[in-house]
């Protein structure tokens, strides 16, 4: 079991340039039903053996596609990702980083309106061991199937938390980069809400980072919902306030998203918050024998 | 990125909100002319990329030509110094110099737009509590702040706007203003796509006109591919030469006072987190620096020359988890920007990933004076101990 993707997701690469077509591979590779890219106007041709469409509308009807993987430049991202949701996929993982926040806005307002899921965008995109389903760029080989569900806001953090992780022999369900953008798809609380329900998800990683206040709102809805164990960190506990730690979301603005608050709910939540980043995989290994 | 106060003022004239009559000035010349367009009493106003002009001595009234003339010859190349520039203050380059409003029985309100992330929509905020720090307002008095949502699709309406007005306690003559200038000022952030409006203090006349008496407006950088006039607004003076020039190789580096452990590491969330674990080993970092997912060699070498042109920088701290990117070809460039550019100081690499045995050996068989370490706290000890602990 896993959660969003599996086994029966049926994946598009919308943007297939050299970067799409790269990633397409490495995602065929490691086990994904990879149906098809799309880029208008190459329609009818094929790119490594994948077919190309014209249009969502087209790779739904002729691939039978139920999910996409954008890596269409900012600036025509938001576009793909409303013609993904109007073609009826269920899923959108989109990792391409840096559009416009305003185009986010309208964006995730169409696809909230036909309840389509996104992932991203700024992420790494989503993987499930266990299914030899992974929709994103993060490298595959560091992943082995197992009990723990990890949630992050950052690329190579996650890598490294899911590394820690296997060098314990500690596997896991399903991993969700969420993003680091101010306006993303799936947050936090979303990602939790769904492996708490997950049969094969024992422990919860939760890897958050200052700026906005995603982790206190996640950190409320584990006080109320969640009772497998859930293991924290929070990036930036050294930041200066009102600069943007590269990702566009990672800002302390008026005092506010700082490390040490985000920290302190999560604590009083329940959550086990490692003070170290080298630490989480350990903590993970505490938590999970004691449970 | 950040504009001018004349700037934004420019930007918010053209969609149609009123601002009081001004020109910049970049000489005494310039605002001597300046001041005898806009007439008297003129008001000459610092341009810094920071707030708390006023009571740093930035801002100053003027009767007449002479006045402008010796304010003018004060303030530009004066550095000022206010609570939003830290000590070493800014260096005033530019003027703005305009004609200084009737204040008689006029009301100095706040206004702004910005995006509530929370909630994933444009947000006006208003308040009728002007002219001060508005986080001051949030903190000591919340209700004093009145804010609508915007529906992206729909766009602001013109109910929203009276519905501010009315909670800013509006009536008569300026509350028939509210429509056309708040929908102006949403109608800036839209068009711009910026990330801040903010109009503070927003003078309410006597008369009932709306004018914004101060302004500023943040873009997005996102966005910038397609305002190309907006890219020319940019004013590199105001930023940090090493961040602008790390800027030019995609690189994303920002600096941070006192510390001594020069960092460099692929992606924002690893950066910060590690940062976060030279702290926790008893060093302090000196930079967040990102070079981000790809890392060849000619950002390796970037990279060395800006954290190298930081002279508090005692010991470099690489932490690279290759993912896609390949160890091998890290440690290649690593040496090779070494070698070239001489470093001298104590380098400590972390590298986890795609053939990292082969990297770490060939930064062993490299003849140079590297420390590997294997997990993140051991490279941070490492670093620490190579003589970047707290001075």
């Amino acid at each position: 079991m896993s959660v969003i993707v599996g086994r029966e997701t049926r994946v598009v690469v919308q943007g297939m340039g050299r970067h799409g077509t790269f990633h397409a591979l490495a995602c065929r590779e490691y086990g994904t039903q990879i149906v098809g890219g799309m880029t208008p106007g190459k329609g009818g041709t094929k790119i490594e053996g994948f077919p190309i469409f014209d249009s969502m509308e087209q790779a739904v009807r002729e691939a039978g596609a139920n999910a996409a993987l954008v890596f269409v430049p900012p600036i025509a991202a938001a576009d793909a990702m409303m013609e993904a949701a109007d073609s009826g996929v269920g899923v959108i993982v989109c990792i391409t980083e840096g559009i416009p926040t305003q185009d986010m806005v309208r964006a995730s307002a169409f696809l909230r309106e036909r309840g389509t899921r996104l992932i991203g965008p700024n992420c790494p995109g989503i993987i499930s061991p266990g299914e030899k389903c992974k929709v994103g760029i993060m490298p595959g080989h560091i992943h082995t199937p197992g009990p723990v569900g990890i949630i992050s806001r950052s690329g190579t953090l996650t890598y490294e938390a899911v590394g820690q992780l296997t060098a314990l022999g500690i596997g896991q369900s399903t991993c969700i980069g969420i993003g680091g953008d101010p306006i993303i798809g799936t947050t936090h609380r979303d990602a939790l809400e769904l492996f708490a329900r997950d049969g094969a998800t024992e422990a919860i990683v939760m890897i958050g980072e200052i700026g906005g206040n995603a982790e206190e709102e996640a950190a409320a809805f584990v006080r109320k919902s969640v009772s497998k164990p859930v293991i924290g960190f929070v990036a930036g506990q050294t930041a200066p306030p009102g600069r943007r730690m590269g990702h566009a979301g990672a800002i302390i603005a008026g005092g506010k998203g700082t490390a040490r608050e985000k920290m302190d709910a999560m604590r009083a939540a329940g959550i086990a918050v490692v003070q170290s980043p080298a630490d989480i995989g350990a903590e993970v290994a505490r938590q999970l024998k004691s449970s | 990125m950040k504009l001018h106060e004349h700037q934004a003022k420019g930007l918010l004239a053209a969609q149609g909100v009123p601002v009081p009559q001004g020109r910049a000035a970049f000489s005494v010349d310039e605002a001597v002319a300046a001041a005898r367009a806009v007439g008297f009493p003129a008001v000459v106003k610092a341009q810094i990329h920071a707030g708390g002009r006023g009571k740093g001595g930035g801002v100053k009234l003027a009767r007449s030509l002479d006045e402008v003339e010796s304010l003018a010859r004060a303030m530009l190349g004066m550095r000022l110094v206010t609570h939003q520039t830290g000590p070493e203050g800014r260096i005033v380059r530019r003027l703005l110099v305009e004609q200084g409003m009737d204040m008689e029985g006029a009301r100095e309100m706040y206004l702004a737009v910005l995006i509530d992330r929370q909630v994933g929509r444009p947000v006006v905020m208003g308040s009728s509590r002007g002219g001060v720090d508005i986080e001051e307002v949030a903190a000591k008095d919340p209700a004093a702040i009145v804010r609508t949502h915007v529906d992206p699709a729909a766009g602001f309406q013109p109910f929203q706007a009276r519905k501010l007005a009315l909670a800013l306690g509006l009536s008569g003559q300026s509350f028939g203003k509210a429509v056309p200038f708040i929908s102006s000022v949403y109608k800036a952030f839209v068009s711009y796509d910026a990330a801040l409006v903010e109009i503070n203090p927003l003078l309410v006349t006597r008369g009932g006109d709306w004018v914004a008496l101060d302004a500023k407006v943040d873009l997005d950088d996102n966005a910038l591919r397609r305002h190309p006039d907006l890219v020319l607004l940019r004013d590199l003076t105001e930023e940090s030469p090493l961040e602008v020039e790390a800027g030019k190789h995609d690189l994303n580096y920002i600096k941070l006072e006192g510390g001594t452990i020069g960092c460099m590491v692929n992606g924002a969330g690893l950066a910060m987190a590690t940062m976060d674990i030279i702290k926790l080993a008893g060093g302090s970092p000196a930079n967040f620096l990102d070079v981000g997912g790809g890392a060849n060699a000619d950002q390796i070498r970037a990279a060395f020359r800006i954290l190298l042109a930081d002279k508090d920088v005692k010991v470099v701290l690489i932490n690279i988890f290759g993912g896609i990117l390949r160890c091998d070809v890290l440690a290649e460039g690593v040496i090779a920007a070494v070698k070239e550019l001489d470093v001298r100081v104590p380098v400590v690499v972390r590298m986890k990933g795609n053939n990292e045995d082969l990297g770490r050996s060939m930064l062993a068989e490299s003849g140079l004076d590297f420390r590997t370490g294997e997990g993140m706290a051991e490279a941070a000890q490492l670093a620490v101990a190579a003589g970047g602990g707290q001075a």
